[in-house]
C-alpha cells in the first residue's frame, strides 16, 4: 500500500474534498508532515489481516430504534441563536443554484 | 479556609453532609483558589463564580430545612470544554466555536448537578480534543502544577492541572486515545476513562465517535469510584451507551480481590520503556505480589511498542489508531461549515464552497486540519481498503489479542505514559513524536476497554510517575477495587505538588 506520491496535486486534492482552504506554503509544509504521517502508518501494511473481519466498534452493538412518538426537540429559535447569519427562520448562505463552483 | 481545598471530594461530600462544613465555604474556597492559581497555570477557559455561589446558596438552604442530602451536594468540579452546557460558552478550545452557546446540557453536565456538584468552569483543552499537551489550544497555554515550565498533558490538560492544582474537587475529561489517563499521569491525579457506552456522549461534543468516553479525574481512586458512580448509565440520547446496571463502585471498594491475577504485558515492558517508569511498574507489580495476586505475563503483540532505526517510538496500534480516529474526526468535524454554528469567514465569498473552506481554514487550528486531512485521505476513493478498512481489520486484531490477555487475568498492569511531562514545546514542531505521548493508552480505546491511571510517586527530578491498569469491558468495579489496593499499599495517592503548599 506504498508506492503513493504524497505531492501538492494530491494534498490539494485531499483539501477541496475536506473544504479546507490552503495558501502554496501551508500546502507545501502540510505535504511534508503528510508524507512522515503517511509513511508511518504504512507500518499496518507489515500485518496479514487476511480474513479478519473489519471492527468498526468497540462493542457488538446493535440497531436501537425508538418508539414513533413526538418528543422535545429544539425550537427554530434555539437552532438559529448560534447561526453566524440568518433571514427570518433560515440559515443565510451565498448563492448555491447556478454556481459556477 | 485553606483546609477545604486540600479535602477529597467524598470527604467534602461527607463534611457539607454532615454540615461541618457549608457548600458556600467550600465554593467560595474553591473560587479564592483559582483567582490566585489559575493566572500561573491557565487551566480554565471560563469560570462560573456567581452561579456557583447561587448554587452553593441553594444547597446550603435544602439542607437547613433538613432536604436529604445528594451524593455529590456542593462538590466544586470543573467540566472540560467539550462538555456541552446551556450555560456559559463550549468553545472546544476551538477559534471555530469561539462564541458557541450550546442549547443544552450535555447528560454528565445533567447528572451532575442532579447530584448537586457546582460546576466552578470550563476547562482548557487541546483544540477539539486532539492532542496530548494542550498545546493545541486557541485558548491559552495550560500549564503543569508540578513544573509550571512543562505540559500539564492533554488532551484533558485543563482538567489534570484544576484537579492537581486545588482548583477543583474534581473534574471530566474525555478520552479518545488517552486524554484522560496521560494527562493524570503527568499530573500526579487519578483519571479513569470508562468501558465505551458506560457513560453517555451526548452533549461531547464529537471527535472520533467510536473512541470517544468521558470519564472523571480526580486525586484519589474513591474520588473515582464516586463520580463514576453518577455519570455511568444507560441514556436513550446515546444510543450507544448501554443498558446495564451500574453497580455502587464505593461500596466495595475497600475489599481487596482475593485471587487476583495481574498481566504484566510483555511487550509494553522492554528496554524501550523509560527506566524510571518501568521501575514503578515493577513496584506496582511486587505490591500485587505481597498482596498475594498472581502474576502472569501477557502477551499483546499488536499493541507492541518498538524503537525504530531513528530511535522513535513505535506502534501497530498507534498507526491503526491514526487512521480510524482521523476517518472518524473528518465526518464529525464536516459540521463545522460557517453557516449552523460556529465561525465564518468575515470576507466576501463567491460562492458556497468558498464558504465553508475560508470558515474552516481560518476557524480550525493546525493540528485540526492535518488530522480532518489525514482521515479525508484515509476514507477516500482509491485509499479506502488500503488505509480505513485495513486499519479496521488491525482493530479487530488489537481486540482479540486483548479477549485472549483477558481469558488469563482480571486486570493488565501497564505504564500510562512514556515518560514524565515534558517541556512547553519540546513536541510541537513534530507531530509525530507527540503522536507516541499515547503509546501505552491508545490500546484501550480501539479495543473499548476500561482503563484508570494512577500515580505512582515521584521521579528523581520530582515529576509525577504513573501506573495504569486496563480491565475487561464492564470491569471498572474490579478495576477501581484493584487500583485502590496499590494506592493503599503504595501510599501514592493525593500527591501535593511544592507550588500547593
Amino acid at each position: 500500500m506504498t508506492e503513493k506520491k504524497i505531492d501538492n496535486e494530491l494534498i490539494r486534492h485531499i483539501a477541496l474534498l475536506a473544504r479546507i482552504e490552503m495558501t502554496d506554503e501551508q500546502a507545501d509544509a502540510l505535504g511534508r508532515q503528510f508524507a512522515d504521517i503517511v509513511a508511518y502508518v504504512d507500518k499496518l501494511s507489515e500485518l496479514d489481516t487476511n480474513g479478519i473481519e473489519p471492527m468498526a466498534h468497540a462493542l457488538d452493538v446493535c440497531n436501537v430504534l425508538a418508539d414513533d412518538v413526538p418528543g422535545e426537540s429544539l425550537s427554530s429559535e434555539q437552532a438559529l441563536a448560534n447561526a453566524p447569519a440568518r433571514d427570518g427562520d433560515f440559515f443565510k448562505v451565498p448563492k448555491v443554484i447556478g454556481d459556477s463552483q | 479556609m485553606s483546609g477545604v481545598i486540600d479535602l477529597s471530594a467524598l470527604e467534602l461530600r461527607d463534611a457539607i453532609t454532615a454540615g461541618e462544613v457549608s457548600a458556600t465555604d467550600a465554593t467560595r474556597a474553591y473560587l479564592d483558589a483559582i483567582e490566585t492559581m489559575d493566572k500561573k497555570l491557565c487551566a480554565y477557559n471560563e469560570t462560573f463564580a456567581e452561579r456557583a455561589m447561587r448554587q452553593a446558596e441553594m444547597i446550603d438552604k435544602a439542607r437547613s430545612v433538613g432536604q436529604p442530602m445528594k451524593p455529590l451536594a456542593g462538590v466544586p468540579v470543573a467540566l472540560k470544554d467539550n462538555i456541552c452546557t446551556s450555560f456559559g460558552l463550549t468553545s472546544c478550545s476551538s477559534k471555530m466555536l469561539e462564541n458557541f452557546h450550546a442549547p443544552y446540557d450535555a447528560t454528565v453536565a445533567g447528572k451532575l448537578a442532579s447530584a448537586g456538584a457546582i460546576v466552578l468552569g470550563k476547562t482548557n483543552m487541546d483544540e477539539f480534543a486532539m492532542g496530548s499537551s494542550t498545546e493545541n489550544s486557541a485558548r491559552q497555554t495550560t500549564r503543569n502544577p508540578w513544573d509550571t515550565s512543562r505540559v500539564p498533558g492533554g488532551s484533558s490538560g485543563g482538567s489534570a492541572a484544576a484537579v492537581a492544582g486545588r482548583m477543583c474537587a474534581m473534574a471530566i475529561g474525555s478520552d479518545t486515545g488517552g486524554s484522560i489517563r496521560q494527562p493524570a499521569a503527568f499530573c500526579g491525579c487519578v483519571g479513569l476513562k470508562p468501558t465505551y457506552g458506560r457513560v453517555s456522549r451526548y452533549g461531547l461534543v464529537a471527535f472520533g465517535s467510536s473512541l470517544d468516553q468521558i470519564g472523571p479525574l480526580t486525586r484519589d481512586v474513591a474520588d473515582a469510584a464516586m463520580m463514576l458512580g453518577v455519570l455511568a448509565g444507560h441514556d436513550g440520547h446515546d444510543s450507544t451507551s448501554v443498558d446495564k446496571p451500574v453497580p455502587d463502585y464505593l461500596a466495595s471498594l475497600d475489599k481487596p480481590i482475593e485471587n487476583l491475577r495481574v498481566g504484566l504485558i510483555k511487550e509494553f515492558h522492554s528496554e524501550s520503556l523509560d527506566a524510571e517508569i518501568r521501575g514503578a511498574v515493577d513496584k506496582a507489580a511486587e505490591i500485587y505480589r505481597d498482596a498475594g495476586a498472581e502474576i502472569i505475563e501477557v502477551s499483546l503483540p499488536h499493541s507492541r511498542v518498538d524503537i525504530d532505526e531513528a530511535g522513535q517510538l513505535s506502534s501497530y496500534a498507534v498507526a491503526c489508531y491514526y487512521l480510524v480516529a482521523t476517518a472518524e474526526a473528518s465526518s464529525n468535524l464536516a459540521r463545522y461549515d460557517g453557516v449552523h454554528y460556529g465561525h465564518r469567514t468575515a470576507e466576501k465569498v463567491g460562492g458556497i464552497v468558498e464558504l465553508y473552506s475560508r470558515s474552516r481554514a481560518e476557524g480550525f487550528g493546525d493540528e485540526v486540519k492535518r488530522r480532518i486531512m489525514l482521515g479525508t485521505y484515509a476514507l477516500s476513493s482509491g485509499y479506502y481498503d488500503a488505509y480505513y478498512l485495513k486499519a479496521l481489520k488491525v482493530r479487530r486484531l488489537i481486540k482479540n489479542d486483548f479477549d485472549a490477555a483477558f481469558e488469563k487475568c482480571d486486570v493488565l498492569l501497564a505504564p500510562t505514559a512514556p515518560e514524565t511531562a515534558f517541556k512547553i514545546g519540546d513536541k510541537t514542531a513534530d507531530p509525530l513524536t507527540m503522536y507516541m505521548s499515547d503509546i501505552y493508552t491508545i490500546s484501550a480505546n480501539l479495543a473499548g476497554i476500561p482503563g484508570i491511571s494512577i500515580p505512582a510517586g515521584l521521579s528523581k527530578s520530582g515529576l509525577p510517575l504513573a501506573v495504569q491498569l486496563l480491565g475487561n469491558v464492564f470491569s471498572e468495579e474490579t478495576l477501581l477495587r484493584a487500583a485502590k489496593m496499590y494506592e493503599k499499599a503504595s501510599g501514592n495517592s493525593r500527591l501535593t505538588p511544592e507550588m500547593m503548599k
